[in-house]
């Protein structure tokens, strides 16, 4: 396996030495995996908010031409693609990956290569999307694609072309991921690790998977239907054939609204990590708060047509909508009251990450409520469509899941390097991306009630939008700077950071009870807990004092496999490789990265077709679908473990 | 997928005592519900709404040439289809018990019938071959409903129609190849009780493909309108 970091704390393996590329291409060690997706999803990440940033420099005065409006749309649609589909779902990723087996106790995911393939899959799918932007052929259709706009007729070019076909490769990525990690969690807990003693982050997690597995079908469904109708001439959005042009907006929104909790629940997680250890106090009303995250996944089903009130749904289904999206904030406002109940009478500190974490509470509450007043059809009919919505989704996104994330990188940096990020940078980075953010987002909700539309390319003067949206192109030229102290800072940190030992934060819960970076087989012995604070138990027994404790599941665990491998709660001080410890690994292999290549060259065939091209769509196609059907074979009549 | 793929991982300790693999089919059949969900639902939304024919149910005439359509679907050739794939369904039970219980010794007095339920080569060929009948039995419906003027642009029937059992028949054909590969790996080393889990992963998908067609069979073509 390949450590990122010098470790302070443990010999490096003695696997044969290969070049850092080939090491990365073969690997199926979740933690690599987990770093690999991180790089990867900040890279977008800055790609999506330089894509912001021409957007606001066009908007900063009335009548500006510093694009096109063709480029324009080109530039909304891929922001918000990049930054849903490649920034912050992937970064939630990598802590899935990093966190759910460290959080467990597990030594790996239930299936290595195939976590694996979800990353590869993920970035070819990232850069097929991506190439277009810069050559001005982009999609353009919005990140919503609706149809029958996104349909050949309204859309004739090859730019929505890669969009349909880009999603669905990235769509694949999610759902073999959301399989991988759901039986995981399921199924590789450590003894005594009950579903109400999994920490937060990972409650959250599981959650998440769920809602991946089931609203990806849907939109992969509505994506095919629009592939047919731009590749073989189908109907299904053709409205001269007949064709309701909402089949597209229902089955997108039933995705898409899952799609929003998908992107927020970890970091809700998250935070729910960084509030207990930075209050030094148990989370308030755990079991509550894995209710109202299930509850969070279960209603957000239910309110998709609440994207559709300006339709014309008719009274009953307005007002169902309105109920339901309005019900989602009991449980939400309940995370909120937990969170701050958490630190009420606690010794709080103000690390990095808890400043992110806590200024996630203040921006989630101001996007929650102004996502009250458009759950309401009426005041909808007003709002829809303008920039008031942006800057809701803005404080939700902004506000609710990059800082979540941010706290959540700060936070898990040092388990990741074996170094703790710079506190100062830190705390220059939270103030200037805090006040940047609210400079940036705040002047639109005036904007919107002033009646500016979103997705407009350009604005006459004179109509009361010229102080807002340039107050809203400050803040963005604001934020710049502030993530370019966390990109420093982040690089920095990996090579000069100060040395950290195994539990920085003096956290509760097991990936803390490891070395920093923790070894390819994370736990030595796999630890058997007894309760939900299990390091807490042995660092701080007073702060667990009150938690229930017992040894269920341990005699379970010990008739399964022998007790050699398994030992009661400790920390862990081995430094050995696992091969002298005899554990086995998963054997790395370039497999599954080229099952992943053969799938996106496959779909990159049909690219070709619209313009005639056959002999390279279907070279394309048939060579693409051979290199993966081969490959696959190749993988699964190999055993994941080498012999031993 | 293949027995012996991660059979290095059977010895490891899992929560529920489950292998990973038997969790995560499930998981795979709970999204592939959304999936044909999603398809059956436009299929559904769209019924009565084409605006020339051909139709389901009912005869069309061009209004253009007077040519009349006849109504498309053949509900005789679907039952029959259909109960194939419902017995492939029952040769997949016998083929699986029969992996489980393979090297157990026959009952006293067991006669030919017992002796062929212990061969699970014969239920695996046996379901291979339902299922191919039932893809063979799809490949003329397409051909004959293309025949008869209905292609998959032709109308929003067309279009709904071609693309949900197309899908599934596509289920079907991966089904298809997987049966055949434990077949397969059958014929070169036995399929023992301990594959059985590689087998039962095979049968759920199968019987779950089963299901999807008994709900497309029952919406699609028995219910008229």
């Amino acid at each position: 396996m390949a450590t990122v970091a010098a470790s302070p704390t443990y010999t490096a393996s003695a696997t044969p030495q290969r070049s850092r590329l080939m090491s990365w291409l073969t690997t199926t060690d979740h933690k690599v995996i987990g770093t690999l997706y991180l790089h990867t999803s900040l890279f977008f990440f800055v790609l999506g908010g330089l894509e912001a940033l021409l957007i606001r420099w066009q908007l900063m005065r009335p009548n500006s031409v510093v694009l096109t409006a063709d480029q324009y749309n080109q530039l909304f649609t891929m922001h918000g693609t990049t930054m849903v589909f490649l920034a912050i779902m992937p970064l939630s990723a990598a802590f899935f990956n990093y966190l759910i087996p460290l959080q467990i106790g597990a030594r790996d995911v239930a299936f290595p290569r195939l976590n694996a393939f979800s990353y590869w899959i993920f970035l070819l799918g990232g850069v097929f999307i991506t190439l277009p932007i810069f050559f001005w052929v982009a999609p353009d259709g919005g990140w919503f694609g609706y149809a029958p706009l996104s349909g050949r007729t309204y859309s004739p070019g090859p730019n929505m072309d890669f969009w349909v076909l880009g999603l669905q490769i990235l769509g694949i990525s999610s759902l073999a991921a959301s399989f991988n990690f759901a039986t995981t969690i399921i199924n590789m807990r450590a003894p005594g690790m009950n579903l109400m003693r999994m920490p937060m982050f990972t409650w959250m997690s599981f959650v998440t998977q769920f809602l991946i597995i089931l609203s990806f079908p849907v939109i992969t469904i509505a994506l095919v239907f629009l592939q047919f109708d731009r590749f073989f001439g189908t109907t299904f959005y053709q409205i001269s054939a007949g064709a309701d042009p909402l089949l597209w907006q229902h089955l997108f929104w039933i995705f898409g609204h899952p799609e929003v909790y998908i992107l927020i629940l970890p970091a809700f997680g998250l935070v729910s990590e960084v509030l207990p250890t930075n209050s030094r106090k148990p989370l308030f009303g755990y079991p509550v708060m894995a209710y109202s995250g299930i509850l969070i996944g279960f209603l957000g089903f239910g309110v998709w047509a609440h994207h559709m009130f300006a339709v014309g749904m008719g009274p009953i289904a307005d007002t169902v909508f309105g109920l339901t999206t309005m019900l989602i904030a009991i449980p939400t406002g309940v995370k909120i009251f937990n969170w701050i109940f958490t630190m009420w009478g606690g010794s709080i500190r103000f690390t990095a990450a808890m400043k992110f974490a806590i200024a996630l509470i203040a921006m989630f509450v101001i996007g929650g409520i102004s996502g009250i007043t458009h759950a309401s059809p009426p005041s909808d009919l007003q709002q829809t469509d303008t920039y008031y919505i942006v800057a809701h989704f803005h404080y939700v996104l902004f506000g609710g899941a990059i800082l979540g994330i941010f706290a959540g990188i700060y936070h898990y940096f040092p388990k990741m390097y074996g170094r703790t990020m710079n506190e100062t940078l830190g705390t220059w980075h939270f103030w200037l991306n805090f006040i940047a953010m609210n400079l940036t987002f705040f002047p639109m909700h005036f904007a919107g009630m002033l009646g500016m539309p979103r997705r407009i390319y350009t604005y006459d003067a004179g109509q009361g939008w010229e102080l807002f949206n340039m107050m809203s192109t400050m803040g963005a030229f604001l934020l710049a700077p502030a993530t370019l102290i966390f990109i420093y800072n982040f690089f920095r940190s990996k090579k000069h950071g100060e040395p950290c030992g195994p539990n920085p934060w003096d956290a509760p819960t097991l990936e803390w009870s490891i070395p920093s970076p923790p070894p390819e087989y994370n736990f030595a012995k796999i630890p058997m807990v007894t309760s939900r604070y299990p390091l807490w138990d042995l660092t701080h027994p007073e702060r667990t004092a009150e938690i229930p404790h017992t040894q269920t599941g341990w005699t379970e665990a010990t008739q399964q496999t022998g007790e050699h491998d398994m030992a009661p709660m400790h920390i862990e001080t081995e430094t050995r490789t696992a091969k002298e410890l005899g554990i086995p690994m998963p054997s790395s292999t370039i497999k599954p990265f080229f099952v992943a290549l053969g799938i996106v060259l496959m779909f990159s065939g049909l690219l070709f077709l619209p313009k005639g091209m056959k002999v390279p769509a279907f070279a394309l196609m048939f060579g693409g679908t051979a290199m993966w059907v081969g490959y696959l074979y190749a993988w699964l009549t190999t055993p994941l473990e080498d012999h031993h | 997928m293949s027995a012996s793929a991660d059979a290095a991982h059977g010895h490891h300790y899992t929560t529920t005592g489950l292998d990973n693999r038997k969790i995560a089919i499930w998981a795979f059949i709970g999204s592939e519900c959304m999936l044909f969900a999603s398809l059956i639902s436009t299929y559904l939304i769209y019924k009565g709404k084409s605006l020339v024919g051909p139709f389901p149910h009912t005869p069309w005439t061009d209004p253009s040439s007077g040519k009349v359509f006849p109504a498309i679907l053949n509900i005789p050739v679907t039952s029959a289809s259909t109960f194939v794939l419902l017995m492939s369904s029952l040769a997949m039970v016998l083929a699986l018990s029969a992996v489980e219980n393979r090297g157990k010794p026959l009952p006293p007095g067991a006669g030919a019938w017992d002796k062929a339920l212990t061969s699970s080569k014969l239920w695996l060929w046996m379901t291979c071959l339902l299922g191919a009948g039932f893809l063979a039995f799809q490949a003329y419906e397409f051909t004959s409903f293309v025949h008869e003027g209905l292609t998959i642009r032709r109308n929003l029937f067309g279009s709904s129609f071609f693309t949900l059992t197309g899908f599934h028949g596509a289920h079907v054909t991966a089904g298809v190849i997987w049966l055949g590969s434990l077949l397969a790996i059958d014929y070169k080393r036995g399929l023992q009780p301990s594959d059985a889990l590689a087998v039962d992963l095979a049968a759920l998908y199968w019987h779950f493909v089963d299901v999807v067609w008994i709900a497309i069979f029952t919406l699609l073509y028995l219910i008229p309108g």
